[in-house]
Formats: C-alpha cells, structure tokens, sequence
C-alpha cells in the first residue's frame, strides 16, 4: 500500500522530459548558432515569416465573422453537415489542399480561364498571396468554428430579452455579440498567429525564392541544400523565440474553443429578412465555395490518375502509416497521463509542461534533434522515429486540451469516492478513467493520427532517398509537375488521413458505450 | 473506539472544534443548520480535509496522514456512490478487491450482500437503470462488503421519500449491526435522528457537541437546538 505514495508521479517525469526535449532543442540551437548576427536575408526571412502570419491571422478571423453569425442565426438543410465540415481542414493534409488550391487558382485554373476573356491580369498564386490564401483556406474554417462556440456561449435568455424589448439588430449586435467579439477575437486572432507562424510546407510549396521565404522554410534550405549548420541552428533559435514570445503573450488571453465537437444546441435569435438575408446566403456560399472547390478540384483531377498510380507509393503509404498510428498512440497516451496528473495536482507545472509544444516548431524541433543525433549516427537513419516522436509531441497540446476538462470532471465527480475505496492507480485508470474518457481519447487519437498522417514537416529534414513518408511524396510530384499523378495520390492521402481519424474515433465510441 | 481530541477545522472563515468520542456499535446522528460544518466534519473524518489542529485517533493511534482508503471507515456521499458505467455487481466488488479481480468466492459475497439488501439478481445492471433508493441500496451492500469498523453517512438518502428513507434507515441499522459498526450520520431532519441514532451530536455555533442520548436532547433541547427546530 505504501508504494502508492511515490514522490515522481508518471505525469511530472513526463513532463520533466517534455520541457527537456523542447527546451533542450532550443538551447542546442542557441548553441550552435555561428553568431547572432542575422543577414539581411535572414531579416528578410523574419518580416515575411511574421507579415504573412499577420495578414493569415487577421483575414481568417475577419472573414470567419460574417460566415459564423449567418450559420449561427439561419437554418439550412445540411448546416449540421456543413458546420463538421468546417472542422476538417484541421486534419485535411497540407499537401492536398495547395493541390487543390493550384488547380483551382493556379495557371490554366477556373479562375485565371474566366480573368483571361475580361482582358484581366493572370493572378498567380505563388508568393505572398498564394501563402496567405493557402493559410486562411486552413484557419478560416478554424475561425468560424471557434465564433461559432462564442456566438452559442450568448445565453438564449439574453436573445430573447432583446427580441421582448425590440431591439433592431444593430442595438442587439452592440449589445450581445460585438461584446462576445471582443472578448474572442484576440485569443482568435493569437492561435491562429501561431499556427501560422509555423507555415513550412505551404511556404515550401507556394512561396520560395529570398522574398518569399518563412524562418522554417529558410531553416529547411540551409541544413538540406547549403549544409549550413550554424544558419540553420540560428534561424531555429529565432524561431523558437518568436513562438515562445507570442505563446506566452497568447497565454494570458482566454484562448477559444472549437477543436471539439457538438455544435448542435439551439439558440432563438431573430433572423432578419430582406438584404440581411441575402448577406447571410453569400457569405456562406463563398466560405462554402472556398472550401469545396479545391477539394472538387483535387477529385476531378485525381481520379483518372488512380488508374496509373506512381512507383514508390505503396510503400510511402506503408510509413506514413506507421508514423500516423504510432505517433497517435504515443500522443493520446501521454497527453492522458498528462492531463490525469494535471486534473489531480493543484500546482500549474504539469499544464504548463503540455502546452509548452505550442511554442515548438517542426522544423525547429527537428533541427535541435539533427544536431543531437548527428554526432552518433547518419540522421537518415532515425528519420521515421524522429518523425514519430515531433509529430506526437507537437500534438500534444491540442490532446491535452480536449482531456483536459473531462478529467477534470472525473475528478471532481469521483476523485473522493476512488480515494474513499482506497482504489490504486492502475485500477482508477482501467474502471474509472478509460471509460468515461473513451470518447475523447478515440476522438483526440484519430486527430492525432490524420494530423500525422499528412504532416510534411520534419520528415523533409530527415528523409534520405527512398524513405519519403507519403505527404513529402505528393510534394516531389508537385515539384516535378506530375500533376495528374500528384492529384492521385493526394486523394489516397486524404482517404487514408480520414480513415484513421474515423477509426480511431470510432473505437472510442464503441468502447464507451460498451 | 473513534476519538476526536482538541480537534480545530478551519477553512477561511469558517471553524468548528471537536472533542469527543463514539463507541463501537455507537449510532451517533450529527445535527444542525446547513453551513455549520456537519459535512465537512466527516470529510476531515474520512481523511479528506487535514485537522487545523488536534487530532483524530482510532484505537489510540492518530489517523493523520492515512489516505482515506486505508483508514478503518465507509464514507457514504450525498451523491457519486456509484461508477455509472460500472454494473453493480463491479461497483461492489471495488470493495472488496481495489483491482476487481474476484475469486468465485468473493463474486459469491456479493451477490449475497446484493440479496441481502433486496436487490438479488440485480448484479449485471448499471446504476442508471435504478431507482434513487435501489441505488442507496447497493452502495449500502459495498459497505457491506467493506465491512470497515465506522460508517458515516453524509446525507446519502435525503432525496428519497419519507416511507423509503424509513425504509433505508432499517437497512441502515442491519448492516451496521451485521457489521458491529460505528455510525456517524449527518441529517438535517430530526426525525432521522429520533428514529434511528441512539445519540445525537448538535453541530451549532462553531461546535460540534459532545454526543448526549438522543431522547434525553429533545426532551431538553438546549438553545442552539430550539433555534434551528424553530
């Protein structure tokens, strides 16, 4: 009985190794950093780095606003459909969607056919533009569904009060939302700030060349292609410190919610007639055109390429699997020792431990840990584990959260009663935590899994010919302007993402309600 | 024997003393006015909540510092008795293996226990096909199977009907008597009292009373009580 009382609980240990791989990254970056001077191209990389996340942020959360209040406040068929599509672009790979995003507005795209008769300039797609279209494509979505939590979190009383008191929608909307807004924006505004700051694999693919480059991309390019250890070692400590800066800035604004699911409850709010209603129509029929298209357009190309798939697929195929479904494991398993300890402990180190990825990046991850392994063996070889361990690791977070609260709860409804029956840890674990957990952990493993399965990120720094997961496939197809076949295997990609995030999910439910 | 000696709870404003005893086989009702501290004196009982000062002995020995599984009592909720997932038959057997490996004979121990407080052959249901009272009827038949010395109860049937509280009050006193335990129960209602406890502790001004015959309180109540019997 005595040996429940261990001083180093699961939770801290890993926490404790958590903060030593992220910060222990970090500091063998500043390490090795050449000096701390940074070129102009470096200054270059560092403006756009922040210019494009800015522009990304601000768009996505702006534009979120009109399509979240018309889905709030109008009934349609299919709203429910369209409000669980909105959350797939999180888990929809990078990839496929700057596939779909070139067929669509690239060069001999819908877009440009229809410019061209009207004697209008060719829009490119490639550069800034193109990587701030390709980042509100991912975190618009995003957007809305978290303004859509802030728009539900509005009592229905308070709507009611104000359709009793006749309020016209400009008085309701000063009243009741834009307060809502105020309060949701900034944290909006800030996770999206981050997750864009991080762009690597849209920049690799959209933007490039010295005026297009992000501080990851710009990192990539001098460990892969000029073997420039020392610039690449200072970019990532930039990196870090700018992540690390707007993490920690984030940190004291209440962040939104809207990873999560059920967005169905239903709230009484005077749907205006006449133009308001035709605003409402377009604006979600562009946010649904925005999203539906590329992704058409990937289908349209890619079926008839099925029937020729490229050499080399099925095995990438085969990693990527892999990676996705033990980084899933490794993830959701640490993320619930984590967040058990946390709803347990009264101190904030074990919370702050998990959130700590937030300020991590692949790139600057997987550069900490080239420089760690290099001096032992060929970095190539340790591709497919380096993979797992950044993949999991940097979903981390996101797990945590949606644990979070539900173990709190656990906690709070059950905490004294397993205590009061004396129960040990490992059977509080099996009878009391992984059933009523079931749910989320399926749910935050199938996340984990599609989100791994399309990552293109520190794979690109590892990959040795021939070991590409198949993600960093798609982009050598790209690359090469195998279109038709880069479509293809997109679409086995994106099947493959959402049959494990629908697995996973899956199991989950049916163990919970078994 | 369950000793409370020289004990101070203290939580931001709010304080109780304590400095009594409660005898094996005891039925001992604490009784007050919500907010004077009758739960929280059970929580630091079962180990919940540390004393501010004094301490709590069992047979002589301080319980400070003994998690509240290991210590020699069944706490009985207001409400969360029962893993809802579970089935009865697994929410009683926590009780008597904490990792729920039950041999056949154990497995046989509850299904008598289930039995013996009405509800045989109830052993594969879930609590959320229960009623209030048959609930209150299996997290009895754990403390059954807990068989552990001292019994409190915070309130667990105040949301039953006065017939089907009587009811668990009867099954109350059987199991306590089948297990010669020591009951401490909080009420609000001294009728709870008057029926079941021989003796009554009045939780009133920042004290909690030294236990006096029950009959003999009400024959004579002294102010405290007067005012919170209005």
């Amino acid at each position: 009985m005595a040996s429940r009382a261990v001083p180093l609980s699961p939770a801290v240990g890993l926490s404790i190794a958590i903060a030593a791989l992220i910060l222990g990254s970090a500091v063998m970056v500043a390490a090795r950093a050449d000096s701390f001077a940074l070129a102009p191209a470096d200054w270059q990389a560092v403006r756009f780095t922040v210019l494009q996340a800015s522009l990304s942020a601000a768009a996505s959360a702006l534009l979120a606003i009109p399509v979240a209040r018309a889905l709030f406040r109008r009934r349609f068929p299919l709203r429910g459909a369209l409000i669980r599509l909105l959350a797939a672009p999180f888990v929809l790979p990078v990839v496929v969607a700057v596939m779909g995003l070139l067929t669509v507005f690239g060069r001999g795209g819908p877009i440009n056919m229809a410019l061209a008769p009207l004697g209008l300039p060719e829009v490119s797609i490639f550069g800034l533009h193109g990587v701030v279209l390709a980042n509100v494509f991912f975190n618009m979505p995003l957007a809305t569904r978290m303004l859509l939590h802030g728009w539900q979190s509005i009592p229905a009383e308070r709507f009611r009060l104000a359709q009793s008191l006749g309020l016209p929608p400009s008085a309701q909307f000063r009243h009741l939302e834009a307060p809502m807004l105020r309060a949701q924006l900034p944290g909006i505004f800030a996770v999206i700030l981050l997750i864009c700051l991080a762009s690597f694999a849209i920049a690799l693919m959209l933007g490039g060349g010295p005026k297009a480059s992000t501080l990851e991309l710009a990192i990539y390019q001098s460990l892969r292609f000029e073997f420039d250890l020392g610039r690449a070692a200072l970019l990532a400590a930039v990196q870090f410190t700018l992540c690390a800066a707007i993490t920690l800035a984030a940190a004291r604004l209440t962040l939104p919610q809207g990873f999560g699911a059920g967005l169905g409850r239903r709230i009484e709010m005077s749907a205006a007639a006449g133009w308001r209603c035709v605003l409402d129509v377009l604006a979600i029929a562009a946010a649904a055109l925005f999203l539906f298209a590329p992704l058409l357009a990937v289908v349209i190309k890619g079926v008839p390429g099925l029937a020729a798939l490229p050499n080399g697929l099925w095995p990438a195929v085969l990693r990527s699997v892999s990676v996705a479904v033990v980084s899933a494991l490794l993830a959701t398993s640490a993320a619930l020792v984590l967040a058990t300890g946390a709803a347990r402990s009264k101190s904030r180190a074990i919370e702050l431990a998990a959130m700590l990825p937030l300020a991590a990046s692949s790139l600057v991850l997987g550069t900490g840990l080239f420089l760690m392994v290099r001096p032992f063996v060929t970095p190539e070889t340790l591709a497919l584990p380096i993979t797992v361990l950044v993949n999991a690791t940097l979903t981390l977070p996101y797990l945590f959260r949606l644990l979070l609260p539900e173990a709190r709860q656990i906690e709070v409804d059950y905490g004294r009663l397993t205590k009061s029956l004396g129960l040990p840890h490992c059977t509080t674990l099996r009878f009391v935590i992984l059933p009523r957990l079931a749910r989320p952990l399926g749910y935050g493993a199938g996340l984990a899994a599609a989100l791994s399965m399309g990552d293109l990120g520190v794979i690109a720094l590892f990959a040795g010919d021939g070991g590409a997961t198949l993600p960093l496939f798609v982009q050598h197809l790209i690359g090469a302007y195998r279109l038709q076949q880069a479509a293809a295997a997109s679409l086995i990609l994106v099947a493959i993402s959402f049959a494990l995030f629908w697995a996973f999910d899956r199991l989950g439910s049916r163990y919970a309600d078994a | 024997m369950l000793t409370l000696e020289t004990l101070v709870l203290q939580q931001d404003d709010f304080h109780l003393t304590a400095h009594w005893s409660v005898a094996p086989g005891d039925r001992v009702a604490l009784l007050g006015p919500s907010g004077a501290g009758k739960s929280t004196l059970l929580m630091a009982l079962a180990g919940f909540l540390p004393p501010t000062q004094g301490r709590i002995l069992w047979q002589g020995a301080d319980l400070a510092g003994i998690l509240p599984g290991d210590r020699p009592l069944t706490i009985l909720f207001q409400d969360q008795n029962l893993f809802p997932h579970l089935t009865l038959a697994q929410n009683l057997g926590l009780g008597l293996s904490p990792t729920l490996r039950l041999t056949p004979a154990q497995a046989a121990q509850i299904e008598t226990a289930l039995a013996r407080v009405g509800l045989a052959g109830m052993g594969a249901r879930k609590p959320g096909q229960l009623s209030g009272g048959q609930q209150g009827r299996a997290a009895l038949a754990r403390a059954l199977l807990r068989a552990r010395p001292v019994l409190l109860l915070d309130e667990p049937f105040a949301a039953l009907g006065p017939a089907l509280k009587a009811e668990m009050l009867d099954l109350l006193d059987e199991v306590a008597t089948a297990t010669g335990a020591a009951v401490l129960m909080v009420t609000h209602d001294p009728s709870d009292a008057k029926r079941f406890a021989g003796k009554t502790v009045l939780v009133a001004d920042g004290v909690a009373q030294a236990p006096v015959t029950t009959a003999e309180l009400f024959a004579n109540p002294p102010q405290a009580l007067k005012d919170y019997l209005g």
